[in-house]
């Protein structure tokens, strides 16, 4: 069967896709079923990992929406003529909020907002701001401003100049930076563990607190997993984004 | 159809106009030309009649009515236009980018997949091929072709032109600017076309309005500013040569005098009679009024006392009637001869041509009328 | 108010695990520059192996970093050494990659040129190649280090000390003042490198 390279690059993303999510059933199989010993046992189940992988997506999922719903938005209106000037200093802003290292901005907004699930959403969120912010911009700054001539000129309304020709043209871009936004926030989801938020860093804070290897490295191993496979996914997304 | 009335523009910061008090007049139905060198205005002219720039004084009017008072979108939506990058959208199939203003215009989808079909028939590009290609399929002269459709979609009565053919290698740019002309024939738009060569603008154009520094220096016809340049910019623009140019532009179904028919059956000396009463120089061969790729001429007559047969020469080959003045001298030097035959599409020999005829006819236009 | 007061009676310790912050990102830094420009450098050689590298550490970020440090304790123990393991491997790509995207984005007419006028290789490294990737370089090296010094701060979690700290035993404590105290130093250090950083590469680019 020959396959042209997109299909072989499907394939691989697939392989890897599956392979990851095999690898992490069969470690949480592994240590469920032949655990160290009696606290291990007690500590690891079935339902105890599925409930903590819940929690890891759910906050995972709500930041990411989020930054996605502002950043995107904020960066088309930010190409827009009259917004250009703010351009620099709303990149600037949400700089700062990335050069803060994730542990301090979650630390920081418990600071404010106490502990719980809320908060480290909201960290989180502002944490992922800045790289979809910053490729919706480089996105739709570099689609080729002949293009942009020829629709203007032909009578397309701006809006639909926007929607039709700008945005597709900028989507693998966007999406590249939505990739990067998701990656980092299964990463900072770890962290939300510590500040009551449940999720898969719980798994580490319990190893770390019995001491017992099995349990650290699973808690470790699973978001690895679930960043390798959700990359090969936005890998197969963006492929197809592609002009 | 478009009038400019005292049309200036001049960019913010900028010491002078980049348009300067131009008035110029595009008639319905014509190619008016706007050549000259980098940074003339000739673009930002154009440009101004969609509204993509707005002058700093002056009107516009298209069709009499000032487009000021038009809105910008409805504007455009009702002229095509067509860049030198092409601008095709490069997320989008053939189809859809020639769709683009017939969609935004709300027309059925049935009535835009004929219109499809029918436009890239017009410029040539197999619909069941292209239709679903992608621009990066395509080569350079097929972008523009798709370019040229997508401009038609809506059947706008003007069209704008800016350098379309700029970014083809020479070749493909003749064969787009005839197939350009031969699909005009047909269409008959308005069109404004902006090119900085000469060439093209003798070319294709109706009427040239050569500008320079904003302001219009010479109006008028390709054979207008050959014979009659307005000033020594004008003239250097056209380049040497005016006299070989103007040929070009000199068709030999104008050129070329009718020739007198002698049939087979009469003899040499009823040839001889002919020639010396209807004072042609040669005459065609005929049999029962159908005429042969055969002639004689006085010389040949010579050769012979009474058989017309010995004086008959084949006519080796023959212009059309739209090959220019300056085909017909090339063949001449070719063949050695001071004269060649014309025939029409059907290879039927209508006339001939002379080395005399070429010369009053250019010498003729050379001294027209001062316009 | 309370927290300067807080603040000042704690300024030993506050001082000393800043320093010790430092210490470990510097270490870090420096062993990350010089091995991730140098096998930036190589794998522009190799197409092949310049993917292979790349995706490895890209996969290396993509890692959460708590868990890349996790993970090295039953290899590594705890303490400062996996933190520097873990820290010099998580900041390989931003390194690694503009050095070679530096490198290989170089007009090759201003390579060809020096071929032509017949430099070595090693010279057309060192007199061509680098000093007009260098830009791209800093920028990396800014990247990088800005990274690290939030990473350190998790590292903190694995007994590596520094300000994360604050962070992490006002968190078990429940003490506001520490974990606002470890959390605003980081940020303030953070930007400041990053400023810092940013005008050194801003004399370096044309």
């Amino acid at each position: 069967m020959q396959t042209r390279p997109e299909g072989r690059r499907d394939l691989s993303n697939l392989g890897k896709i599956a392979g990851f999510l095999a690898i992490g059933v069969l470690l949480t199989v592994y240590v469920v079923r032949s655990p160290q010993d009696s606290m291990v046992a007690r500590l690891v189940s079935y339902r105890k990992i599925l409930e903590l992988l819940g929690q890891h997506l759910y906050i995972v999922g709500i930041s990411s929406a989020l930054a996605v719903l502002t950043a995107v938005p904020t960066g088309v209106f930010l190409t827009r003529p009259r917004l250009k000037l703010w351009a620099p200093r709303v990149v600037s802003l949400v700089n700062i909020g990335q050069t803060v290292p994730s542990l301090a901005i979650i630390a920081l907004s418990v600071g404010l907002l106490g502990i719980g699930a809320r908060t480290a959403i909201i960290a989180m969120w502002i944490y992922s701001l800045l790289p979809i912010l910053h490729n919706t911009l480089v996105g739709i700054h570099e689609v080729d401003p002949a293009i942009i001539e020829a629709a203007n000129g032909m009578g397309m309304q701006p809006g639909h100049v926007l929607m039709k020709v700008e945005v597709p043209l900028a989507l693998a871009m966007i999406l590249a930076g939505i990739r990067t936004a998701v990656t980092i926030n299964i990463g900072s989801a770890i962290l939300a563990a510590f500040v009551g938020g449940g999720g898969l860093g719980n798994l580490i804070i319990a190893g770390n607190n019995i001491s017992r290897i099995q349990v650290l490295v699973l808690g470790a191993a699973l978001p690895v997993l679930m960043a390798l496979s959700t990359d090969a996914v936005f890998e197969m997304i963006e492929q197809r984004t592609k002009v | 159809m478009i009038r400019f009335e005292s049309v200036s523009k001049r960019y913010p910061n900028e010491a002078t106009d980049a348009v300067d008090q131009l008035s110029l007049h595009i008639r319905a139905g014509e190619i008016c030309m706007l050549v000259g060198p980098s940074g003339c205005g000739k673009t930002t002219t154009m440009k101004m009649v969609n509204k993509l720039i707005e002058p700093t004084s002056g009107t516009i009017h298209i069709d009499g009515r000032n487009i000021d008072a038009v809105d910008t979108i409805k504007l455009r939506l009702n002229i095509g236009y067509i860049i030198q990058e092409i601008g095709l959208f490069p997320h989008m199939t053939v189809a859809e980018n020639i769709a683009t203003v017939p969609v935004e215009l709300g027309w059925s989808k049935a009535r835009i997949s004929a219109r499809i079909d029918e436009l890239l028939e017009l410029v040539d590009l197999d619909p069941r091929l292209y239709r679903q290609k992608k621009p990066r399929e395509l080569s350079g002269g097929q972008k523009q072709r798709v370019g040229v459709a997508r401009a038609l979609a809506a059947d706008p009565r003007i069209m704008l032109m800016d350098e379309p053919f700029g970014a083809l290698d020479p070749i493909t740019r003749a064969k787009m600017q005839d197939e350009f002309l031969k699909i005009q024939e047909k269409i008959r738009k308005t069109i404004v076309f902006v090119t900085h060569d000469i060439e093209e603008a003798m070319k294709m154009g109706d009427r040239i309005a050569v500008l320079k520094a904003g302001r219009m220096v010479q109006l008028g016809t390709p054979m207008e500013i050959l014979a009659h340049p307005a000033d020594p910019f004008v003239s250097e623009l056209i380049g040497g040569r005016q006299a070989l140019k103007m040929m070009n532009l000199i068709f030999c179904d104008r050129l070329m005098h009718e020739v007198a028919m002698v049939d087979r059956t009469q003899n040499a000396d009823a040839a001889r009679r002919l020639i010396a009463e209807s004072g042609a120089s040669r005459l065609i061969l005929a049999t029962n009024g159908v005429r042969e790729r055969f002639y004689v001429d006085s010389q040949s007559l010579t050769q012979t006392q009474d058989d017309l047969g010995a004086a008959i020469r084949p006519i080796a080959g023959a212009l059309r009637m739209r090959a220019s003045a300056q085909d017909a001298l090339s063949e001449m030097l070719r063949t050695g001869e001071r004269f060649l035959f014309v025939e029409d599409d059907s290879h039927q020999v209508k006339g001939v041509v002379d080395l005399e005829d070429l010369f009053k006819r250019v010498s003729e236009c050379e001294h027209a009328d001062q316009a | 108010m309370e927290f300067i007061g807080f603040f000042a009676a704690r300024w030993e310790t506050i001082l000393q695990l800043t320093i010790e912050h430092l210490v470990i990102v510097l270490v870090a830094m420096v062993i990350s520059i010089v091995l991730g420009v140098t096998v930036g450098i190589l794998i522009c050689w190799s197409r092949t192996l310049a993917r292979i590298v790349l995706n490895l550490t890209n996969v290396m970020m993509t890692i959460p970093s708590l868990a890349l440090f996790s993970l090295l304790i039953p290899v590594l123990g705890i303490g400062k050494a996996p933190a520097i393991v873990g820290l010099v491997a998580y900041t390989q790509l931003p390194l690694v990659r503009n050095v070679y995207t530096g490198i290989t984005g170089i007009n090759p007419a201003i390579i060809e040129a020096a071929q032509g006028m017949g430099l070595t290789e090693r010279k057309i490294l060192f007199k061509i190649k680098l000093p007009l990737a260098f830009p791209a370089m800093m920028a990396g090296i800014r990247t990088a280090t800005v990274m690290g010094i939030g990473i350190g701060a998790i590292a903190a979690y694995i007994g590596a000390g520094g300000l994360g700290v604050f962070i992490f035993q006002g968190i078990s404590r429940t003490n506001d003042k520490m974990v606002l105290i470890g959390a605003v130093l980081i940020s303030l250090i953070s930007i400041l490198t990053d400023r810092a950083l940013a005008r050194v590469q801003r004399k370096f680019e044309r």
